[in-house]
């Protein structure tokens, strides 16, 4: 009996924790998931998502150049090919415009297509598509025909791939009303993002990063769940802070982290939140931390002129106003076209002492 | 096959009733594309050339469709058939008729393009094509939308941008959809139709292979000549042929592009050629006949219907107005327009109606009258219909409420587990 009690306490336990996880992972939360034993790659979470949402529902199909027999330029779609076949992984020729309005079109005739750009800068000769057809269909329709459509691919900056190369479109796309942008940083969001932007009613631009691609992170089993999602529009705070507050999204949010680091150790204790969704952008959470902390420090990869800090400090500005303690600091890519060299490239991009600066100035400790 | 002819017919001149070769066959081809010169070609010089560069491609572009007149009794049409074919076009002359006087009068504005003299092309497609076929236009798109079946109530209250009006006011003259009637659009930029035409025939075949579902449904995509320069018009012309989608391309070869001539932009102005390049069928007919734009799209959708891919047809048709109500049309020859209004679509079915003996002058005469009262009667509706209120200037955006993926049910869509149609294997 002794035994059996035992057991009980046992079961009881354990059935009271996983009920109480499954309880969780349903729950729209933005606080950090329990970090696993388990590490994932971006990619692998990427073709994770993509294979689940494939085989959850028929009407999903990949479309876009090398991603069947190459296994995708960047490995992203890797085995898809093998798994669905040529009728749900088709490898186009390298016509971005026609391939972006013919999956619009399927859109509109209720399949829910999944479009690769090899990388967003390509994205430009499609950009019509994407906004005339895609993203103002259902406002010119009135609601009468929407297009659940996702357009994905690596954005911004790699390394050393020149100035058409090296673009970040977030401010672009997140400008007009009727596109969904989404900007993942660690695998879990990577998996959460995509899964929830192919289930989406809307056209979701989901910009990805290639430099993140093999960087491995620690995942949860609830986001290895296959219906795991996180919510669109929703920011996370990757780390709790109490001095300053450093908003970003994608690769920026790993160096904002490490700045974090280095502040905590100049005894900044800095609050770092990661945007995961540009459009819409989640202005409570953001305004939240800035009434908490007093101080904001925006950070992107992109030009400068009218990009997404710029919106998060007018934003910020409006309604946060008499919390500010200091004039809201922004960092963005330098007002030129990505050099190549590697010197000045690096030169021309955010770097981890950039954002300890200007922490560092919004707190009045600079030299 | 028929060597009869031999005169180089003119680029844009065909005369309507002349009687050249044995009867057409319109016999459906065998599934080579080599069948379709059988039942629809005539030599020419241009032809025979075409013949030899393509000697090795197994498709063949089409050039003339002569509306033949036998001397049995079989017509092309049935008087059912031909009083359809003549309200339609009725429909459309008047509705535009209209719409110019409107918008003199204030009540309509912005851009307005007007589709006068080409109701030929529409009606001889779109009266072909079930419900659930698939139509793609540009901004020249009432008369598009109002052979597909959209109320000319509802275009008319959309013209004038009111809540009735079948995209409440939101979209305007240039971008009519209709989800009811799968028109799908209206759409400003040149060229931007063509794909999504092409991504709507891509559903039909995708709903037969993948979904295995009973699909057969065609698109008709409608642009114009100055569209057959653009990028994306051969990129669809290539995809539509690897793919073998049942879509048809429709030029509405006007000749004028607002003010820049065909002949002027255009390194080789016979757009049919076009079609073969990329291995389908490229045909050339009279688009001020209604009948011979039948027989052709009859063809074209048949194919498509059948599985054996796209067509391109190239219309020659001619617009009356300007390029819309703000273009002072000073570019055109009055010769020119002169001859083309001698080309009426409308009087050219009317007097074969009458001719035929399939319709009297009387029957005709009360579809005009009734025509003009169902005109009327949109812009008194229209007129009467309220603006859209201001709580609509924010309203579908996304097709979701709040635009963060939350469902009616206040819940995130993405947590519904009957969301997918299975279930995730991974």
């Amino acid at each position: 009996r002794e035994k059996m009690w035992g057991i009980l306490r046992q079961r009881g336990i354990d059935g009271g924790g996983l009920s109480l996880r499954r309880t969780r992972s349903a729950s729209v939360s933005a606080r950090s998931y329990a970090a696993g034993s388990k590490e994932m790659t971006v990619r692998d979470a990427l073709n994770s998502a993509i294979d689940e949402e494939m085989s959850a529902d028929p009407k999903v199909f990949v479309m876009g150049e090398e991603v069947g027999q190459y296994q995708g330029a960047y490995k992203i779609t890797k085995g898809l090919l093998e798994k669905y076949g040529p009728e749900r992984v088709y490898d186009t020729p390298i016509t971005e415009a026609g391939f972006t309005g013919i999956g619009v079109g399927a859109a509109y005739a209720g399949l829910k297509p999944v479009v690769e750009f090899m990388t967003f800068n390509f994205s430009m000769q499609a950009i019509d598509h994407i906004i005339n057809s895609a993203a103002k269909s259902n406002y010119m329709s009135a609601g009468q025909i929407n297009v659940p459509i996702v357009f994905r691919g690596p954005n911004g900056a790699a390394a050393g791939v020149g100035a058409q190369h090296s673009q970040c479109y977030a401010a672009w796309y997140a400008s007009v009303p009727g596109l969904k942008v989404l900007a993942p940083y660690s695998a879990e969001d990577a998996r959460g993002l995509l899964k929830a932007a192919i289930r989406d009613p809307d056209p979701v631009v989901f910009l990805e990063n290639e430099l993140l691609y093999g960087e491995s992170f620690p995942i949860s089993e609830e986001a290895l769940d296959s219906s795991f999602c996180l919510p669109i529009g929703k920011a996370k705070i990757e780390r709790q802070g109490k001095d300053v507050t450093i908003v970003t999204f994608s690769k920026m949010v790993g160096f904002a982290l490490k700045a974090a680091e280095k502040l905590a150790e100049e005894g900044i204790s800095a609050e770092v939140i990661n945007l995961r969704s540009i459009r819409p952008l989640d202005r409570a959470t953001i305004n939240a931390s800035v009434r908490k902390t007093s101080r904001l420090v925006t950070v992107e990869e992109g030009f400068p002129q009218h990009g997404v800090c710029a919106e998060i400090c007018a934003s910020v500005v409006e309604e946060s106003f008499s919390y500010l303690d200091a004039p809201v600091e922004r960092i963005a890519g330098a007002d030129v076209p990505m050099p190549y060299a590697a010197n000045l490239e690096r030169l021309a991009l955010p770097q981890v002492e950039d954002i300890v600066r200007a922490a560092k100035r919004a707190c009045y400790r600079s030299k | 096959m028929a060597t009869s002819f031999s005169a180089t017919l003119p680029l844009h001149g065909s005369q309507e009733n002349r009687l050249l070769l044995p009867p057409i066959r319109l016999a459906p081809p065998p599934s080579s594309f080599l069948g379709f010169t059988r039942s629809l070609t005539i030599p020419s010089s241009r032809r025979l050339y075409h013949a030899h560069a393509a000697r090795r491609s197994p498709v063949v572009g089409v050039q003339e469709v002569v509306k033949e007149k036998k001397v049995t009794n079989s017509l092309l049409i049935t008087k059912e058939e031909g009083l359809v074919l003549y309200e339609d076009m009725i429909l459309g002359r008047s509705f535009e008729d209209m719409c110019a006087q409107m918008y003199y009068r204030g009540k309509m504005f912005g851009f307005v393009h007007l589709y006068n003299g080409q109701e030929a092309v529409s009606t001889g497609f779109i009266k072909l094509l079930t419900q659930s076929d698939s139509v793609v236009s540009t901004y020249r798109d009432h008369v598009h939308a109002l052979s597909k079946g959209v109320s000319a109530r509802a275009v008319m209250s959309e013209l004038f941008g009111k809540v009735t009006g079948c995209c409440r006011g939101q979209g305007g003259s240039m971008h009519m959809f209709s989800k009811e009637h799968n028109m799908l659009g209206g759409f400003a930029f040149i060229g931007e139709g063509i794909p999504v035409a092409t991504g709507a025939a891509f559903t039909s075949k995708y709903k037969r292979e993948v979904l295995k579902q009973d699909c057969e449904d065609v698109t008709v995509a409608f642009f114009g000549d100055g569209t057959c320069n653009n990028g994306q018009f051969y990129e669809c012309l290539n995809m539509a042929a690897l793919y073998k989608l049942p879509i048809i391309f429709v030029v509405e070869n006007n000749l004028w592009a607002i003010g820049m001539s065909h002949l002027r932009s255009t390194s080789d102005p016979e757009i049919w050629k076009k079609g073969p390049a990329f291995g389908m069928p490229g045909v050339h007919v009279d688009g001020m006949d209604v009948l011979k734009v039948r027989e052709v799209a009859k063809e074209a959708v048949t194919r498509a219907r059948r599985g054996e891919g796209p067509t391109l047809v190239e219309c020659e048709t001619y617009r009356f107005r300007g390029h819309s109500l703000a273009d002072p049309d000073e570019l055109r020859d009055a010769a020119e327009k002169a001859k083309y209004a001698a080309r009426d679509p409308i009087t050219a079915l009317k007097k074969y109606l009458v001719e035929n003996k399939l319709a009297s002058e009387g029957e005709l005469k009360t579809i005009e009258k009734k025509i003009d009262e169902l005109v009327e009667e949109a812009v008194e509706f229209a007129d009467a219909s309220p603006q859209p209120g201001r709580s609509q200037l924010l309203e579908n955006v996304f097709a979701d409420p709040k635009g963060f993926g939350i469902g009616p049910d206040g819940r995130y869509r993405c947590e519904d587990p009957k969301f997918t149609q299975g279930t995730a294997q991974v």
